[in-house]
């Protein structure tokens, strides 16, 4: 009786052990996370990387990163699957597109999330100027993860050709316009600067209307394009290429800037410093990295994605998110990433870190884009951001090619963006 | 042939191979700079080394692999599904007078000129409440009834002789074992016809998968080169060609070794 | 008796296939059309019947107006002009001449390319400076442009290419239709002492009318189904100087999330499809009827 008795419980017990075992195991939180990428370089292999890391770390948690084009396409793909069966619980998605999110219930604050003094005190680790285009309403929706400012990036080796000093790039407008003279090449073969005005045209605009002491935003109901500053920055960007003819007339190209750059067309050029890595890898000439120059006083807008929590997950998923996303932004791990791209080091601590202190020392150009937040503004980012936006990417190009005078062209944006925007007051 | 006539004979055959040249020039280019490092490329050395490079960056930066195989899947659910159900409606309407048959007709045409693409935003819908959402089938399903196809198997179907049927009857088959007997195995011709049209278009097709597809699982191989080229990321010539050439690789060596059937698929296909 | 069951036995047989057709083609335009005449969902604004007003926001807007007219610059840029080639490409490899497999082959091959793929390919060529065309133009002293980047040039780069890709497809057709002309009338033009030209325009091109016809239909149909280039392109810039109707449908639905415009504009796509296939019914009902 005995016998049976203990054979019984031993039975139990074993059954028991293998429902929790295999319950423990089928309890790994799956997390579906997309996430874009705007520069050049093998990045999709960075991410799984640090992905990879993290799984090691967390046996118990699933994550499955898809890379789903640029941020556009990655917006359109969250969104399309939280409608379909399949949702993602977090996403690396554009940093301006918190308002368009906002307003279709996708996602929560992590104000809702955090729940330990740490994790509060976690959320006030990174750049402000960083957490700008994530805060609306009081909370923060949004957590750098991938960010940018503009830089300029410049060929030294042309500028010592052109008897300029590589050492002092240009820091004003004026300078600039005359140091681009000097580099562009009679018979065409060399541009002295191009700025891209396809892809992201509204970005480079944003940079050149706060070095004119304007936002083009003043909030995320209403826009500020027909102001005469503003207007003036669009004015002197077409100059560029009308009347100094220092870049190319008509629209430049966001893809094959870097190429152009790297080929030697243009000496100088404007672009994310999330492309640092893959420049420094490729190129054949001494090249710099300088602040955007100021026209009343140096700007530029941030840039780049941030990581979100959507609405429709579990508790385990957020936690699991959270987890994932603190891992991803940790000091050490934001170091790497921003070595890996050129992307920055989304905190103060990120940069004190051995990687990339160490990395700075020895590359300068890596410090650049952390130095100009000082000068920093929020990217452009209002309610129906891609409607009101593709009007003023519209006016941008309109205006570089000529087809408009910037005041008409931003007028009429600025008149269609009052429609769309006027029921959000 | 008089002297002039051999003149006007050669012109025209030298004019013939200029038009092949230039339209054969942008795919041999593709081709060379695939195996040509991007500067190389550029700047047009044509001596300059061979590499193999840009096909193993290519293939390691996206998975072109898992791409091709969601492309066969997608085509060898489609294609099978637009024969069964086109066979059967088509037999419907050429043996059977069923009531409403023009009407139906009518219908049925209607999808010739409104493709699924057009109604993308419904279809997508409908597919997300069937939650075929990032689904091969899901890809797939709008396209498997197929108007053209039935359109095409009721002309065949057609033109076969009633006698053969009566011929079936009087041995004792059954409805459909006179589909299965009599009817498919003389319309073989547009059934291979319409295959080959139905694969080329498939397998290159995009703004649909591009829509449905979210992962890479379910992602085909026009999608993943539309992806992989994002004007953005300023991917190099050289690897973008190498990608290029990967995708196209399959339909288009299958067309290089069948090319006659090919030509003679679309013939037949126009002729309807 | 035996009626009843063949009817039902009809329809059965029919009905997988209607099925699916409904669900996908007649369902959807239906719903389509509801979806037009109500606002978007939002928690901050709720929905409500809209009724005409996405369609007057339709014809009061700029862009709408734009793309409107570049799909109909595209149909005519491309349409006589691949028809025309294609004519000539199915007269070349009509006859017996030396390396015709050659031909056909370079003269087809791009058909079963991707569009997709051949915007890859273009892309290169298009680039200013650095792309093939500017390489070459230079070499004989010319300017280069920016072929994408110029309003003025970017739909007529696109024809180019869309050109290059539809050619050898309606080649084909016009091969069809070639083989169905009895060569003995081409004995008979020459025994008249007739020129070739004269056999071409007099005879060959009139009987191939109905050829013609329907290629004519189905280009123009194509014409604004085939978008895929936009994306690696131009994405319809610059200032939608390259945008296109199923182009600004894709943004409006997935990008700026406005499905009422969307479908709006899908109706607007559907009728003049619908328009057009009537058209293609009543020409090509009355050649056949000729023949």
């Amino acid at each position: 009786m005995k016998k049976m008795f203990t054979k019984i419980s031993y039975c139990l017990t074993v059954a028991l052990g293998i429902t929790m075992f295999s319950s423990a195991a089928i309890a790994k939180t799956e997390l579906t996370m997309y996430y874009p990428i705007a520069v050049g370089g093998k990045l999709t292999q960075a991410v799984d990387s640090i992905v990879a890391d993290f799984m090691a770390e967390n046996p118990d948690i699933e994550v499955n990163a898809i890379y789903a084009g640029n941020y556009d396409d990655t917006r359109i793909k969250a969104l399309a699957a939280l409608e379909s069966g399949k949702p993602a619980q977090l996403s690396v998605m554009f940093s301006i597109d918190v308002h368009e999110l906002r307003e279709l219930d996708a996602i929560v604050p992590f104000d809702d999330v955090v729940s330990t003094a740490e994790e509060k005190a976690w959320l006030n680790s990174f750049y402000p100027s960083l957490m700008e285009n994530g805060i609306a309403a009081g909370k923060t929706w949004g957590i750098p993860f991938q960010r940018s400012t503009i830089v300029m990036y410049y060929n030294k080796d042309a500028y010592r050709e052109a008897g300029l000093d590589p050492e002092t790039p240009p820091a004003t407008w004026g300078g600039l316009i005359a140091a681009a003279k000097a580099l562009t090449k009679d018979d065409g073969s060399q541009w002295g600067l191009m700025i891209p005005s396809t892809g992201y045209p509204y970005w480079m605009f944003g940079a050149l209307a706060m070095q004119n002491g304007q936002t083009l935003m003043t909030s995320g109901d209403k826009t500020n394009f027909d102001h005469p500053d503003v207007v003036e920055a669009l004015e002197v960007w077409k100059a560029m290429g009308s009347e100094h003819k220092i870049m190319p007339e008509g629209t430049i190209e966001w893809g094959t800037l870097r190429q152009n750059f790297l080929e030697g067309k243009t000496a100088m050029m404007w672009h994310s410093t999330g492309n640092l890595t893959t420049v420094k890898k490729n190129a054949d000439f001494d090249f710099g990295v300088a602040m955007l120059p100021a026209g009343k006083r140096r700007g530029t807008p941030t840039g780049g994605g941030n990581f979100y929590i959507f609405k429709d997950t579990t508790a385990e998923e957020r936690d699991a998110s959270m987890k994932l996303i603190k891992f991803m932004t940790a000091p050490e791990n934001s170091a790497a990433w921003s070595v890996a791209t050129g992307y920055m080091g989304v905190s103060p601590d990120a940069y004190e870190t051995d990687t990339l202190s160490s990395y700075v020392a020895e590359f300068p150009p890596a410090a650049v884009a952390r130095d100009q937040l000082a000068y920093a503004t929020a990217e452009f980012s209002t309610y129906q951001t891609s409607r009101v936006k593709k009007g003023l990417n519209d006016a941008i190009q309109a205006a570089l090619v000529g087809s408009k005078t910037p005041k008409e062209a931003l007028s009429e944006a600025q008149a269609a963006a009052e429609r769309i925007l006027k029921p959000y007051r | 042939m008089t002297y002039r006539n051999r003149i006007q004979t050669s012109v025209e055959l030298i004019g013939a191979y200029i038009l092949a040249g230039f339209w054969i020039l942008p795919l041999l280019y593709a081709f060379w700079a695939a195996f040509h490092s991007s500067s190389d490329a550029m700047h047009f050395d044509i001596f300059s080394p061979l590499t193999l490079d840009n096909f193993r960056e290519a293939w390691s930066q996206a998975p072109f692999a898992r791409f091709s195989l969601n492309t066969f899947l997608l085509v060898s659910f489609i294609l099978p599904g637009q024969l069964l159900i086109s066979t059967l409606a088509a037999y419907a309407f050429v043996r059977f007078k069923f009531t409403g048959a023009n009407v139906a007709f009518a219908l049925v045409l209607v999808q010739l000129m409104i493709t699924p693409e057009i109604l993308i935003v419904q279809n997508y819908v409908t597919l997300s409440k069937l939650s075929l959402v990032d689904t091969i089938s899901g890809m797939g399903l709008p396209y498997i009834a197929s108007a053209f196809c039935i359109f095409l198997l009721r002309q065949a179907f057609k033109s076969i002789p009633k006698e053969l049927e009566d011929a079936a009857e009087l041995e004792g088959c059954g409805t459909m074992s006179i589909l299965w007997k009599v009817y498919v195995p003389l319309a073989t011709p547009t059934y291979i016809a319409f295959s080959l049209v139905s694969v080329s278009h498939h397998w290159n097709n995009f703004l649909w998968p591009l829509i449905i597809s979210n992962s890479v699982e379910t992602r085909p191989l026009t999608v993943g080169l539309g992806i992989f080229a994002a004007p953005e990321s300023g991917v190099e010539w050289s690897i973008l060609s190498a990608a290029t050439l990967m995708s196209v690789a399959p339909l288009l060596i299958a067309f290089l070794i069948f090319q006659k059937q090919f030509v003679q698929s679309f013939m037949q296909a126009g002729i309807k | 008796m035996k009626d009843n069951v063949r009817n039902i036995q009809g329809w059965l047989l029919f009905a997988p296939a209607a099925i699916l057709l409904l669900a996908f083609t007649h369902y959807p335009t239906v719903t389509t059309f509801f979806q037009s005449l109500y606002t978007n969902k939002s928690i901050i604004r709720p929905r409500r019947f809209s009724g005409i007003e996405a369609y007057e926001s339709m014809f009061s807007d700029p862009i709408f107006w734009k793309v409107f007219v570049n799909n109909m610059w595209l149909a005519l840029g491309t349409i006589p002009t691949s028809i025309g080639i294609a004519i000539i490409m199915a007269l070349i490899v009509n006859k017996a001449i030396p390396g015709r497999g050659f031909l056909r082959m370079a003269y087809f091959t791009p058909t079963m390319l991707p569009m997709i793929a051949v915007a890859n390919i273009w892309l290169f060529f298009y680039a200013p400076d650095i792309g093939l065309i500017d390489k070459v133009l230079d070499i004989f002293g010319f300017e280069g442009n920016n072929w994408l980047g110029n309003p003025s040039t970017v739909l007529p780069s696109i024809i180019v290419m869309t050109v290059w890709k539809e050619a050898g497809f309606f080649m084909v057709f016009y091969l069809a239709g070639l083989q169905t002309i009895s060569p003995e009338l081409e004995e008979a033009s020459k025994l008249e002492g007739s020129s070739r030209w004269n056999y071409f325009w007099r005879i060959q091109f009139p009987l191939l009318l109905p050829t013609t016809l329907f290629v004519l239909i189905n280009a123009f149909l194509n014409s604004f189904k085939l978008v895929d280039h936009l994306f690696v392109l131009t994405k319809g810039g610059p200032d939608n100087a390259s945008n296109l109707i199923l182009y600004y449908i894709y943004e409006t639905a997935f990008s700026f999330l406005d499905i009422s415009y969307a479908s709006a504009l899908t109706i607007f796509l559907l009728v003049l499809l619908a328009l057009t296939a009537l058209a293609q019914f009543f020409f090509l009902d009355r050649r056949t009827h000729y023949r």
